[in-house]
């Protein structure tokens, strides 16, 4: 047995530290020292990002076996899963100051859930991969439902949990089924012993997995939580279920159908298509008919995983990379939304997209954040959104889906005319009666940031590119 | 980093700093805007002079790694074509900021997105490597929605979404094009990409996606339908950008990448190009002689001016597409003008139906002369630059298309028609009194109508300073037709 300590050393700082911030919670029991912790969290995170850069990141290394491996994928979602904890809990800083009053367990929360994720990114083994989902899962639900007087927030934690559990019982079944099959859950054991023949068996196994994990990214007909909990969980949490989870979500889906089932591409493949297509369309021809700025951001989010799944379908090394460019632009596009409507909240309390009228007045900064990060979800360039479509794209293409990049194009227009939808509501709009809007230091600083990196990857993608193009192609050998 | 990169960042740096400049102060920013126009009309107006003419070829090139794992570059470059509408942006921002003096509303958000609107323009006309300038193209369209959105008149929601809609659905053709050449040829460098021989399926597959999303910007019939309403809604310095330069994208872009890349492509569909510009010129020019809102009727006559392009593009030689890239500066200096004239006059009157008018020669007398000279212009009197650019689509066109360009020339009489009859509706006739309280155009009103009049002038006189150096850019692109075909 190898214990490769360096592995799961941000797993272990990470579950360290939301004990510790459990265990501060119950020590500083006055309303000051709560707002404390979220500063506290802030900072360990950022050590957690900055020492992450020192772990080794060349070689896969593993622990307990092949169990839990460490590769340069794993390490990027790490980062990813780091930074955009960094950001959720910058939002949160102020936003969730009403709800925290005699609890400090939310920042605690976060970590637990952030421990959850990275476990998935490295998991190589069914059982671990099952633990890291569920940690992650239901960390989620508590999050979800964190607003005690609030229903909306209780009916979607309660959404939540309960599609979970169906989901997760789907999954484990395919899990179960392969294990009967195989005798095996590791990865590497799983992919030694599939042959290119396949049972009837095997086929429900693996579809039974993408259902699963299907759940989590938010695929079609799977997404539909996506709206309802979007909608009744805080919004810091919205912005973490729609990056965090979303990605730790893919990177469970890419580990498994790039490594595991490679070999029955051809099986999966047609049913992935059908899915995508299906995402694509519903996702953004859903998303049309939203009055509220929180659904119609959950309504592309699932159009969002639409995009990112053409990228599984290229099923290349570029694919990848453009999958993995794509979910970091995603990341810092959907914070900067999300930082815009947690500023319209704290504010207004209410997220309808009439609101938004008189923005440009009220605050003129969050409306260039909101317009830059819509922009990029748009994919409209010098955002990195127009990149990311692009490379994801071009590989679609010179793969040979050619009508599968015009149903993307195509959807690409409808998803315009909403985001514009959006941009003429709060650019225009009397402003008579409105007073500018006081937004917290703590939230400007995420929008910032999230602006800075939406337009500056989208300026300067080449460094990006390059760095993931080396990771997807040390992931695929 | 070349005079290209300054062209192209002046715009861009205007805007950066009018976002520090507090918005209460709108002389300040207005002059700020003005002296950023300034800068890049004398930045173009030194390329077009500096431009070798002994030489030829691509100049001022410049080339940065953009994106290696792409191999896509920052890539630079200018030939006659491209400094001449280089020139031609120049001149109308200049114009279309000093239009704009009067603006109250929301002035500092305004010049912001124009400045990012004409950086978008600038990049198109000056890049070289396809990904780049699609970008570029891409960066002037959001801009202009805003633009048309807020300070627009009329139904401007409805036109801002409806341009932009169609606009983006041509980006998406084009984008699916641009893919498939990158794919094909792995690098999207216009320069290198005119060596590489395609097939003739490929060539002709590309240029009909190329067709469809640079000739929605042209505009072609029958992807015309945002334009007139674009044109009437936009604000008057936007209207003069859109007819102006915005339009000139589509065809700057069919010219340099659907010609001179795919000239296979290209001549399979010429014929259909040629019938649709025939559609153009006539049947939009009918158009607008039933307008009843005088925007409508420059707007329309844009459209058809178009047409003329078309066919010099469809001819695909020397003398059509020189003449074609003529028309579009002479055009552009022309609908610009025409679109001044329009907005100064509805600042007065406050109205732009045709009924309404009449008689205002003897209140404003500057207005219907600059208004007969521009209306000249446009049905292709000699003297003008107009003139000398039509004569040359025609000559070139006839000996491929005689029967087409035949029914073309038909434009021209009712082009005539049209624009007369609306200078008759509105200055000639008897003294309406209701106009009586009308004062004439004057002082910073004056200074863009007459600078873009004595512009369009000077070219009619001396056509060849710009005709030759169209022609420059456009000898490698014909000399590549006959190396195809």
């Amino acid at each position: 047995m190898i214990l490769s300590w360096p592995t799961i050393i941000l797993e272990i700082s990470s579950l360290g530290i939301g004990l510790l911030l459990l265990i501060l919670g119950l020590v500083f029991t006055s309303l000051k020292s709560k707002a404390t912790l979220g500063y506290f969290s802030i900072i360990a995170l950022l050590l957690m990002l900055v020492g992450s850069f020192y772990l080794p990141s060349g070689a896969t290394q593993t622990f307990i076996n092949n169990f839990y491996v460490q590769d340069s994928l794993a390490l990027f979602f790490k980062q990813l899963f780091i930074v955009s904890a960094l950001l959720v809990n910058t939002m949160a800083l102020r936003y969730m100051k009403p709800h925290t009053n005699n609890r400090g367990d939310f920042f605690a929360l976060t970590f637990f859930a952030l421990t959850g994720m990275m476990m998935m990114a490295s998991a190589a083994e069914f059982i671990t991969l099952y633990i890291g989902l569920e940690l992650m899962t239901f960390t989620f639900v508590l999050l979800t439902a964190y607003k005690k007087h609030d229903l909306k927030s209780g009916e979607a934690g309660l959404k939540y949990i309960l599609l979970s559990a169906v989901s997760s019982g789907v999954l484990l079944y395919g899990f179960s089924l392969l294990y009967g099959l195989t005798g095996a859950l590791d990865f590497s054991s799983l992919v030694a012993l599939f042959a290119p023949t396949s049972s009837p068996l095997l086929v429900w196994a693996i579809v039974m997995v993408l259902a699963g994990l299907g759940f989590k990214i938010a695929l079609v007909p799977f997404h539909m939580w996506t709206p309802d909990v979007y909608e009744g969980a805080p919004t810091p949490i919205t912005a973490f279920l729609a990056v965090g989870s979303k990605a730790a979500g893919f990177v469970a889906f890419i580990r498994v159908f790039f490594q595991v089932f490679a070999v029955y591409s051809p099986i999966f493949m047609p049913l992935l298509i059908a899915l995508t297509v299906l995402t694509l369309l519903i996702g953004n021809l859903i998303a049309l008919a939203q009055t509220h700025l929180k659904r119609l951001l959950a309504y592309s989010s699932i159009a969002h995983a639409g995009y990112i799944l053409l990228g599984v379908i290229a099923y290349s090394k570029l694919g990848l990379s453009a999958i993995l460019f794509y979910l970091l632009l995603y990341m810092f596009a959907n914070i900067g939304a999300f930082a815009a409507v947690a500023a319209l909240v704290i504010n207004t309390g209410q997220d309808k997209i009439s609101d938004l009228a008189g923005l440009w007045k009220s605050s003129p900064f969050t409306s260039v954040v909101l317009l830059v990060s819509l922009l990029s979800l748009a994919g409209i360039p010098p955002t990195a959104g127009f990149i990311g479509k692009f490379y994801l794209f071009t590989e679609l293409v010179s793969r040979g889906y050619l009508w599968l990049a015009f149903v993307a194009v195509g959807m690409s227009l409808v998803a315009i005319y909403y985001y514009l939808v959006v941009i003429r509501t709060f650019l225009s709009g009397s402003v008579a009666e409105k007073t500018s809007m006081t937004i917290p230091f703590s939230l400007k600083l995420v929008m910032l940031v999230s602006v800075v990196m939406t337009i500056g990857i989208g300026v300067f993608p080449g460094p990006f590119t390059d760095y993931l193009l080396k990771v997807a192609q040390a992931f695929l050998g | 980093m070349s005079l290209l990169s300054y062209i192209i960042l002046t715009p861009f740096i205007g805007a950066a700093m009018l976002v520090l400049i507090p918005e209460k102060q709108t002389t300040f920013i207005k002059l700020v805007s003005a002296l950023f126009a300034f800068i890049g009309l004398a930045l173009s107006f030194y390329l077009f002079l500096n431009y070798d003419k002994s030489l030829g070829g691509m100049q001022f090139v410049e080339n940065i790694p953009w994106i290696k794992a792409f191999a896509i570059n920052y890539k630079l470059g200018a030939d006659g074509l491209s400094v001449s509408m280089a020139l031609l942006t120049g001149i109308i921002w200049f114009a279309g900021v000093l239009v704009t003096w009067n603006l109250q509303e929301r002035v500092k958000e305004f010049f912001i997105y124009m400045l990012i609107l004409v950086g978008g323009v600038f990049g198109v006309f000056l890049s070289l490597d396809l990904l780049v300038l699609f970008i570029f193209l891409e960066i002037a369209v959001i801009p202009k929605f805003i633009l048309i959105h807020i300070w627009g008149s009329g139904k401007k929601e409805y036109s801002a979404m409806k341009y932009t809609l169609y606009l983006l659905a041509g980006s998406a053709f084009s984008l699916i094009a641009l893919i498939l050449i990158y794919i094909h040829s792995s690098t999207l460098d216009v320069t290198q990409l005119a060596l590489i021989t395609y097939s003739v399926p490929f060539q002709k597959f590309i240029f009909f996606l190329l067709l469809i999303g640079f000739g929605v910007i042209v505009p072609l019939w029958p992807l015309h339908r945002w334009t007139p309403d674009g044109h009437s809604s936009a604000p008057t310095a936007i209207s003069m950008l859109l007819a102006g330069v915005i339009m000139k994208l589509g065809g700057y872009a069919l010219i340099r990448v659907g010609i001179g890349v795919f000239p296979a492509g290209a001549a399979f569909w010429a014929p259909l190009i040629a019938v649709i510009a025939v559609v153009n010129c006539i049947y939009i020019a009918l158009v607008a002689m039933v307008q009843k809102d005088l925007k409508y009727v420059v707007a329309n006559s844009s459209i058809s001016h178009m047409g003329y392009v078309l066919i010099g593009i469809a001819a695909m030689n020397t003398i059509s597409l020189t003449g074609a890239a003529s028309q579009m500066f002479a055009h552009g200096i022309m609908a610009a003008l025409f679109f001044a004239l329009v907005g100064a006059i509805y600042n007065k009157t406050h109205t732009r139906m045709l009924a309404d008018f009449g008689g205002l020669a003897f209140q404003m007398p500057r207005a219907a002369t600059l208004f007969l000279i521009t209306g000249l212009a446009s049905l292709g009197l000699p003297g003008f630059f107009n003139f000398v650019a039509e004569f040359l689509i025609f000559a070139g066109a006839f000996k491929v298309y005689p029967v087409l360009t035949t029914v073309t020339i038909l434009a021209v009489v009712i082009t005539a028609i049209y624009v007369l009859r609306v200078v008759q509706q509105m200055f000639f006739g008897p003294r309406n009194p209701k106009w009586d309280s009308l004062t004439d155009l004057k002082g910073i009103e004056l200074v863009p109508l007459v600078f873009l009049a004595v512009i369009l002038l000077w070219f009619g006189l001396v056509p060849s300073s710009i005709t030759n150096l169209i022609n420059q850019g456009i000898d490698p692109i014909v000399a590549q037709i006959g190396g195809a075909l």
